[in-house]
């Protein structure tokens, strides 16, 4: 290989990787999100237990009063380290409708089970929209998914939330709010429904973390998490199995290829 | 032409039923040029992705339900309550990006070594078509899922079809099967997204008849001359192949494992809503070529005349493409040309990425929405500001002026790069034979002294 050839084509991989970087970012104009240290990124990366039950605590003392979580269920509850017995309990504390009628053919109410899904705080979208000003609070399950940022290597879901939920402040003097909106710095158009949710202190954890506004940002964030990608813990395990097979695989497959090319080359 | 098989079953069956024979033929005698290089494992690479696409897609389909009030929850509960469901489905979703991957890089392997040039036409042609099969099915599988950019997509892509004059509106309505899209339109799409597939398969078995007839290209671009040339393809070529499957599925397990929804748009994870219409309406990144293209014509109908023409003009390439000389190797103002193509494709896909009103300012690293290069040039509306401009102290080009630059280059490589090419360029002086600058060792003794002849004519 000739140095002209090397040179020409080290450009072109230069080039060609421009390109492709150029592709994957994001276009300027957007609010830049901070990206922020999480327990479940990177290719080990696992859910704190902990976390995850601070994280409901705040999903169903503060969140659940107006988001809806409507692909979750109570069982799901079990893989973030509560027992058996303690998500019946959570689930039995709110009345939902059977789906089937009694003997009698009416419809009866009954407490509910593990295997029902989470309650939503509003029977319907326009009862939501009146409870709130007009605003439709969205559904809560896959926000950290549906939030995150375009692209290879933008900032995740869990970034998105922190910053959002931590963003709330005084509007700049030149701003004026619509009625009923509040200032938030990472909010797409700085203007948004939902008031501040939390503040220091919100809520008082079972296990005597201190409840600073960046604890439970950070806290509900990861809960969000997991509700939108309960798979990725055992995605990543299996991930790091795949990876392995298919690394020796590969040696072996190129061993092979040595050996059959061998009076070839 | 049959053989004998040590083994009597296979023997009996084969004597009845000569499939035994057959695959002999094609694989063990089958002869190969021995000196493909890398680029040439990418068609075993697409027809492994196409098999493992109908099977995670099959299983897919089990669990699935085409319904507007359903089909977004189920694609959930595929995630949620199905046994390695999410490797199903992140397999399959992720599956798309690698099979258009390969086969971009088989498209363009092609267009640098000529393999589209005779005796290979309709083998090239047979593989347009595969292509053009899959950006259908490719779009319609997107559909599916029923989230935001599923539906959006859905309608800005069906709308395209009625800028046709006189019959556009009656074509959107069947694409439809009503009025707007709705569910009759998701169950139409899932019924064709399954049905393609098998569509594809059998127009690759065509690809693969037409390739077997005179076998493949090789990077010096000249015919096989007898069997020093050759190597049966098994198992030379089996165990390449295989060995750079294993690369490849490195890759794949990559974006599936550790970053399975970077690939995609997270407005798809939104329910689909009529009512609420997304910012940007961006298709998958293996559309946004296409876009570009047809974004970069300001009237509807021309525009989708040109997206068409950007594919359809690779029908004709083997005969706008008038060069004698197959490899890119021997030819030393194309190879140029090549590489600004597949620059202009980069570019042309970033563009598609990108609102056309919008502003890139190449030495700030960043595309400016219009609003902020209005503000900084100092000037009353966006109507006022050039196509390129200053803002800011930096350079700015417009995304729509820059899509029209890179649609200009598509087409002209085509219409009047790759013709004036066979004119007026002098190729390098090809090798005798592909086995005489191996044998020799190095092709510069081996060229020196051959007369330069072109490839011969089947």
């Amino acid at each position: 290989m000739s140095i002209r050839s090397l040179v020409l084509k080290a450009s072109t991989v230069l080039v060609g990787a421009a390109a492709v970087l150029f592709i994957a970012a994001e276009p300027g104009g957007h609010i830049d999100i901070p990206k922020e240290n999480w327990s479940f990124q990177g290719f080990f990366g696992h859910y704190d237990r902990a976390q995850l039950k601070r994280g409901f605590q705040i999903y169903s003392q503060v969140c659940s009063g107006c988001h809806s979580m409507n692909l979750m269920s109570y069982r799901n509850l079990q893989s973030i380290g509560f027992t058996e017995d303690e998500v019946k309990e959570i689930a039995s504390k709110v009345q939902v409708q059977n789906e089937d009628p009694n003997d009698a053919g009416e419809m009866f109410e009954r407490p509910g089970k593990p295997s029902d899904l989470f309650h939503p705080p509003f029977p319907n979208e326009q009862a939501a929209r009146a409870a709130n000003n007009g605003a439709l609070p969205p559904d809560m399950s896959l926000l950290a998914k549906s939030r995150a940022g375009k692209g290879f290597g933008g900032y995740s879901g869990a970034d998105y939330i922190h910053a959002l939920l931590t963003g709330y402040g005084e509007p700049p003097a030149d701003m004026k709010l619509n009625p009923g909106m509040n200032y938030n710095k990472f909010f797409k158009g700085h203007q948004i429904a939902m008031p501040q949710p939390l503040q220091d202190d919100s809520v008082t954890y079972a296990d005597g973390t201190k409840a600073t506004l960046d604890q439970e940002s950070r806290d509900i964030a990861t809960f969000l998490t997991w509700t939108a990608e309960g798979e990725m813990e055992q995605r990543k395990k299996t991930g790091l199995r795949a990876m392995l097979f298919l690394v020796v695989f590969t040696l072996l497959a190129y061993a092979a290829k040595r050996k059959v090319w061998k009076n070839i080359h | 032409m049959s053989k004998h098989f040590k083994n009597p079953v296979v023997r009996w069956i084969d004597h009845r039923l000569p499939v035994f024979s057959y695959l002999d033929h094609e694989a063990n005698e089958y002869p190969t040029p021995k000196n493909l290089n890398y680029w040439w494992n990418f068609g075993s690479l697409a027809g492994f992705m196409l098999i493992a696409m109908i099977a995670t897609g099959i299983f897919l389909a089990m669990q699935y339900t085409p319904h507007v009030s359903m089909a977004f929850n189920s694609v959930e509960r595929i995630m949620r309550d199905v046994n390695f469901g999410w490797l199903l489905r992140y397999l399959h979703m992720n599956g798309a990006s690698m099979f258009f991957i390969v086969v971009y890089i088989h498209i363009f392997r092609g267009l640098y070594f000529g393999s589209y040039k005779a005796p290979r036409e309709l083998l090239w042609q047979l593989g347009v078509l595969i292509l053009l099969l899959m950006m259908a099915t490719a779009f319609m599988g997107y559909v599916l899922p029923w989230g935001q950019m599923s539906f959006w997509g859905a309608t800005v892509i069906t709308n395209l079809f009625s800028a046709i004059p006189l019959v556009g509106d009656k074509i959107v309505t069947l694409l439809w099967g009503g009025f707007a899209v709705d569910n009759p339109t998701l169950n139409r799409f899932f019924a064709l997204h399954y049905l393609m597939p098998f569509v594809i398969l059998a127009v690759v078995l065509l690809h693969i008849i037409a390739l077997h007839r005179f076998g493949s290209n090789n990077p010096i671009g000249i015919d096989t001359k007898g069997k020093q040339d050759t190597i049966p393809f098994h198992p030379y070529y089996t165990t390449k192949d295989i060995f750079g499957l294993g690369i490849f599925l490195i890759f794949y397990a990559f974006w599936v494992f550790y970053a399975p929804n970077a690939l995609g748009d997270p407005d798809n994870y939104i329910p689909a809503n009529p009512l609420s219409t997304p910012e940007h309406i961006v298709p998958e990144w293996y559309f946004l070529p296409f876009y570009a293209i047809l974004r970069s014509i300001p009237d509807k109908l021309l525009g989708v005349i040109a997206m068409g023409a950007s594919i359809a003009i690779l029908f004709v390439l083997p005969w706008l493409d008038r060069s004698p000389v197959r490899s890119g190797t021997f030819r030393p103002v194309f190879k140029w040309f090549f590489w600004m193509l597949v620059f202009d494709c980069a570019i042309l896909m970033f563009v598609g990425k990108n609102p056309p009103d919008w502003f890139w300012q190449p030495f700030a690293l960043r595309v400016t929405p219009v609003e902020e290069v209005v503000a900084a040039a100092g000037v009353p509306d966006a109507d006022s500001l050039w196509s390129i401009t200053f803002a800011g102290g930096t350079l700015g080009i417009r995304i729509l002026l820059l899509g029209q630059l890179a649609t200009l280059y598509y087409f002209a490589y085509f219409i009047v790069i790759l013709p004036l090419l066979s004119i007026f360029e002098t190729p390098k002086r090809l090798p005798l034979s592909i086995s005489e600058p191996v044998l020799k060792g190095g092709g510069k003794a081996a060229v020196a002294h051959a007369h330069s002849k072109p490839m011969e004519k089947a």
